[in-house]
């Protein structure tokens, strides 16, 4: 039993950074681009929210706001690699795929270029403290699992249903899915579907910019080249996996953490297994999930990758 | 009308090389760095003298075999950015054959050797073709996530059954294999460099591929699979074996890549071997057009820009990690002026707008 | 609604409206003018220009030269969203509905007032929705999702929504070039109902219908206006000898009938669709060497998941196909081309060709291993030029060399290097969807001319089109199909299009009609 909540209380806040990230990533999608450089973006966040509390914050009684200012820096730098995204492939509608190698490169470029600059090595920041709800987190079980993270948890327990909502009773949301689906369409109706790809970009920077930033600020309480460790690209698997539907996708977030916890739990039990390939697990569960999850457009965005242009006919 | 086509497509790459530098600019500006003098030492120091001139030529080696093999797939209509993976595992195979035959003679060991990095690779890229072809798992996600789990094995392979028995004597504990033995070695053609027999076979490959893609027919139905996979397969083109093959082939080069980069240069596997050649290539490969002749001096050029970056960090102070941030912007930069030469709609309406002429182009 | 009274149009001029793309002058300055009930018939060819014209008055092209007069003065439309508030609509060819929303969410897309930053009120939209389908009896359903609605469904759905959002002035591209002449029927006669609130454009190349609706016709011809005038006092005959600028007299099949063998026997044929239901349903269907059989129906009843099963492009669940003897159920669709097929793909710029290509590689597509183009795996370059350039001029297609991509050629000239792979490779049989869909009458005319020939020279073609006159011109004898299946099969002589278009519409009369 305590070694079940215990896994749950891991895998909670482990599959934070994933959810954020992947809604970030189902916005882009919805609205018809694919957005393969949200690792990069994540680079990114991670760096300049930690860079804030690192610099600034360090001891005395507003260490606590920069860390706030860190996490504003990371959405904004997000939202506007997204809009410097959107300008290859929306403006000059280059082919997603690579244009997403391209951003990841240049995230990962820039955050390890302005680490080596700014910081030096490897150094660590207090980062956000865990804030137990009062009352809630002396609930057995569901306490430590659910009630007894830092407050960025708690704010993307909310993320999903919000999506939810944004995406399917909102004008925005609307006009998003619409741009994804049938932009022709969308564009007759009146929807100025380029810019409201931009604003998805923007919105799923800001995301994926506040994922990476959960990732320095909160997990790993520091920085190092490696902090993102893929997750960009699994949020990106994730939003297929979750046939482009928020709470799918949350589950999909969850149950990859979860495994991931379990795989630390067996490691710190002393099972004999060697780490390197503990750690290539979720990595494997990715291919194997992609594998076997049909791709159902017909749900989702029939128009994903494809860059809309009024006055070429199809 | 010919005129305005070749000073447009001039304009187009100007500005797009201009973008591609001032953002770069705009970063070493970021870190407070000299900006000119950083893109002197990159552009010049690389080539002041033989020695540099020497490392350029070796790193340009690995682009070009695998940005070949990332071009034949990207023709063929699949994106392979997993050629890190696919490098590691070459290296590995190769290592196991001469770690596993000390004292087989050189003309059997080398290329056994060479051939069995080729097929490590081959069979790295054979898993996500097949993913791809059968499942319709993206590649872009596939690969990505094989060059984690590669990552991961390399480790696990250095540090564990391959590891130098004397660093286990020495308790240093250096992720690294023995020296292999000299029996695969690549010969060193110029004295006081590094540059090793690595050179022909790249010249080499670049030359079959030339042949594959542009003169066979199996390169028309790869190129006809990328360039339109429904009209291929309605032509009665076994799409998807060629999907497989391509990745295939991009998977051998790279892991051939890896072989010949431990038999040229670090004659032995060791951590750090591949050092971003996976993603460098990529770029090498769009900015070469995609075709082998171009390639080879977009191998060069990168191959330059990356002992470039390697000395900015001594000389200029700025890390070399801004090479990889470069190369992004200029991935992002060459897929939208690519777009921009190929939008008709674009250089018809700039024409306009600047001559004013309004006859049509042409056959209407 | 007072939003309607202040969109009151009583008169709308467009006046020299110009407008070029690449290679191509669209519209050269054409001028018309519509007044407030009237109902103006713009007829043209394919590439005449209408589509065009009508998308620079709903502001989604801008033009290059011209302008545009509402009640007298200037307009300028920068996006739909100026259209509308003018209170213009238009339902286009393709409709422009995203099949993965509702009804109602289609319609709210376009409903600013419904709009709140946080929520859209569908429950007014449901309400403008309702009021709607009172006032012209259009009934929908507003929870229903698009893809789940016929065509002529989703037909209604594109006029109500265009209705909802206060359109007076309505502009309808091509409507019935979907429909069975019964819907078509019950389309022009709500068109009538509606004269007396709305003024119409309505875009057609069926000069029937035009004659039976319209008051005032306005022909177009390569982009400018050949022709404007009273609709009474043309003969459809008129109209059409001014639409095309000459005569052109399509080809009829009048030989009579070949008996030659059996070359394609379909039996029991089932095979399911994209979106996994039985497109073709239990079809059983042959014909013969030296025949055309005309395979008539509504887009969307199992055509093209039939051509695409007989070429190996789908599977088969149960049934077979026998080509001459052969059951090719299920192979590969190389090896379906290996036993004789020939195909004409329905999307020729992207099942036909490989546009990136240059011309006379695609002419090899089907043959790249074929020893006559490739000695031992490598090409034969000058077998391949010698090639492209004969069949360039054999087929007539217009382009500066055999090296241009295929893509940047236009329609008629992609069909004709189809054509020209497809027919120089010497096939035992054809399948042929839609081939002349969107050419002009020149280009059709070439490819129809071509059919009959190869008819002659014994090959079996199964021509699969909407069009009634291509089928019933060509086609020796007709089969219908309807939901996946063939409903029944016309001789040429008993056939003619109101038949068809009952049984188009999945009604079978028993009989006479009986063959």
């Amino acid at each position: 039993m305590d070694f079940a909540v215990n896994i749950l209380a891991l895998g909670v806040p482990f599959s934070v950074a994933l959810l954020i990230a992947s809604l970030g990533e189902m916005f882009n999608q919805r609205a018809g681009v694919f957005n393969l450089g949200c690792e990069g973006i994540m680079a990114m966040g991670a760096f300049l929210g930690f860079l804030a509390p690192f610099l600034v914050g360090r001891g005395g009684p507003t260490a606590e706001i920069w860390n706030y200012a860190g996490i504003l820096m990371a959405m904004a730098a997000g939202a506007l690699m997204g809009i410097f995204f959107g300008l290859a492939v929306v403006t000059f509608r280059a082919p997603q795929g690579i244009a997403g190698i391209g951003l990841q490169m240049f995230g990962v470029g820039v955050a390890g270029t302005f680490f080596r600059h700014f910081v030096g090595g490897t150094q660590s920041i207090p980062g956000i403290p865990a804030m137990p709800i009062p009352l809630l987190s002396k609930i057995p079980v569901l306490g430590p699992i659910l009630f007894s993270h830092n407050p960025l948890v708690y704010v993307a327990f909310l993320l999903p249903p919000a999506a939810w909502y944004v995406l399917f009773k909102t004008p925005w949301g609307l006009r998003v899915r619409a741009s994804g689906a049938n932009p022709r369409a969308a564009d007759s109706i009146g929807v100025k579907v380029n810019l409201v790809r931009f604003q998805a970009l923007a919105v799923g920077g800001a995301l994926a910019g506040l994922a990476g930033a959960y990732l320095s600020l909160c997990q790993a309480k520091m920085f190092s080249d490696e902090i993102i460790a893929g997750r960009g690209f699994i949020a990106v698997a994730l939003v297929y996996f979750g046939h482009w539907r928020p709470l799918k996708i949350t589950g999909g977030a969850l149950l990859f953490s979860l495994a991931q916890a379990l795989q630390l739990a067996i490691q710190g039990r002393g099972i004999n297994f060697p780490y390197e390939f503990a750690v290539m697990l979720p990595y494997v569960l990715v291919i194997v999930v992609l594998a076997f999850s049909r791709e159902n457009l017909l749900l989702g965005p029939t128009a994903l990758g494809r860059p809309f242009n009024r006055e070429i006919r199809t | 009308m010919k005129r305005f086509k070749t000073l447009y497509t001039a304009a187009v790459i100007l500005l797009a090389a201009l973008t591609a530098a001032l953002a770069g600019a705009l970063i070493l500006w970021t870190i407070g760095a000299d900006v000119t003098r950083t893109y002197s030492v990159i552009a010049f120091e690389p080539l002041k003298n033989a020695m540099q001139i020497g490392e350029v030529m070796i790193r340009a080696i690995p682009l070009t075999i695998i940005a070949l093999g990332i071009s034949v797939a990207y023709r063929c209509g699949i994106i392979n950015i997993g050629a890190e993976g696919q490098m590691s595992m070459g290296i590995l195979a190769a290592t196991a054959v001469a770690l596993a035959m000390p004292d087989a003679p050189r003309y059997a060991l080398l290329p056994m050797a060479l051939t069995a990095g080729a097929l490590g690779g081959a069979a790295w890229g054979f898993i996500p073709g097949v993913l791809k072809a059968r499942l319709h798992v993206s590649e872009l996600l596939s690969t990505v996530m094989l060059n984690y789990i590669a990552a991961q094995f390399y480790t696990f392979c250095l540090r564990g059954p391959m590891l130098d028995p004397a660093e286990i004597t020495m308790g240093s504990g250096t992720p690294q294999s023995m020296r292999l033995t000299k029996a695969i070695w690549l010969d060193r053609l110029v004295p006081g460099t590094r540059i090793h027999a690595g050179v022909w076979i790249a010249l080499a490959l670049a030359f079959l591929t030339w042949l594959l893609l542009f003169r066979t027919s199996w390169g028309y139905r790869m190129r006809a699979s990328g360039a339109g996979e429904r009209a291929a397969k309605y032509g009665g083109i076994g799409v998807e074996r060629y999907l497989v093959a391509a990745m295939v082939i991009s998977g051998a080069f790279a892991g051939l890549a890896g072989a010949v980069e431990i038999s040229g240069v670090h004659r032995r596997a060791i951590e750090g071997v591949t050092s971003g050649y996976g993603f460098s290539a990529i770029v090498v490969a769009l900015f070469g057009g995609l075709h082998p002749a171009g390639i080879i001096p977009a191998s060069l050029f990168f191959g330059m820009l990356l002992v470039g970056a390697d000395m900015t960090q001594r000389m200029a102070g700025v890390p070399a990690n801004v090479v990889t941030a470069l190369q992004g912007v200029i991935i992002l930069v060459i897929v939208a002026a690519r777009m921009v030469l190929e939008n008709p709609y674009l250089a018809e309406r700039v024409r306009v707008r600047l001559f004013g002429s309004a006859e049509g182009s042409g056959e209407a | 609604m007072p939003q309607e009274i202040v969109n009151r149009i009583s008169s709308l001029r467009m006046e020299g409206i110009t407008k070029r793309f690449p290679g191509t002058l669209a519209c050269d300055d054409i001028s018309l003018s519509v007044g407030e009930g009237e109902i103006l018939a713009l007829v043209g060819e394919n590439g005449a220009g209408k589509t065009t014209l009508m998308n620079i008055l709903m502001g989604l092209y801008r033009p290059d030269e011209g302008r545009i007069l509402i009640n007298g003065s200037e307009v300028v439309f920068r996006s739909p969203n100026d259209a509308f508030a003018a209170g213009l609509g238009m339902v286009h060819q393709q409709y422009m509905l995203v099949a993965n929303m509702t009804v109602l969410e289609n319609i709210a897309l376009g409903y600013k007032r419904a709009w709140s930053p946080l929520r859209v009120d569908l429950e007014m939209v449901r309400a403008r929705i309702g009021e709607v389908a009172d006032r012209y009896g259009l009934s929908v359903d507003p929870d229903a999702f698009v893809w789940q609605l016929s065509i002529g469904e989703q037909q209604r759905v594109e006029l109500v929504k265009t209705l909802c959002l206060g359109a007076r002035f309505l502009i309808l591209d091509e409507p019935t070039s979907a429909l069975t002449p019964q819907e078509t029927d019950e389309l022009i006669d709500l068109l009538k109902r509606m004269r007396s609130e709305l003024s119409i454009i309505f875009i057609s190349h069926k000069l029937h219908e035009v004659k039976n609706l319209s008051d005032r016709v306005v022909i177009l011809r390569r982009g400018s206006v050949a022709f404007e005038g009273s609709t009474s006092e043309h003969s459809p005959g008129e109209i059409a000898a001014l639409m095309t600028g000459r005569e052109v007299v399509l080809p009829k099949n009048e030989a009579p009938c070949c008996e030659g063998c059996e070359a394609l026997a379909i039996r029991g044929l089932k095979v399911r669709s994209d979106r996994g239901f039985l497109a073709v349903d239990g079809l059983d269907l042959s014909i013969c060497s030296g025949e055309i059989v005309g395979l008539a129906g509504v887009s969307g009843n199992g055509q093209r998941e039939l051509a695409e099963a007989i070429n190996g492009l789908r599977s088969v669940e149960e049934g077979e196909i026998l080509f001459f003897g052969r059951d090719i159920a299920n192979l590969k669709p190389g090896e379906v081309i290996a036993e004789g097929m020939g195909y004409i793909p329905e999307e020729r710029n992207t099942e036909g060709i490989v546009p990136p290509f240059s011309m006379k590689e695609n002419f090899i597509l089907k043959d790249s291993g074929d020893p006559h183009y490739a000695s031992r795996s490598f090409l034969r370059l000058k077998e391949i030029d010698r090639n492209a350039d004969r069949l360039r001029e054999e087929f007539d297609i217009r382009s500066p060399d055999t090296r241009v991509a295929a893509g940047s050629l236009s329609g008629g000239n992609i069909q004709k290097v189809i054509l020209a792979r497809e027919l120089s490779r010497a096939p035992r049989f054809l399948v042929a969807v839609y081939p002349t869909r969107g050419l002009d009458m020149g280009a059709a005319e070439f490819i129809h001319k071509r059919l009959l020939e190869k008819r002659a020279e014994g090959m079996g073609i199964l021509l699969v089109s909407e069009e009634l006159e291509e089928v019933l011109d060509l086609s020796d004898r007709i089969a219908v199909i309807f939901k996946g299946r063939i409903i029944d099969t016309l001789d040429r002589d008993s056939a003619d299009s109101r038949k068809l278009g009952v049984l188009m519409a999945g009604v079978k009369e028993s009989g006479d009609e009986a063959v």
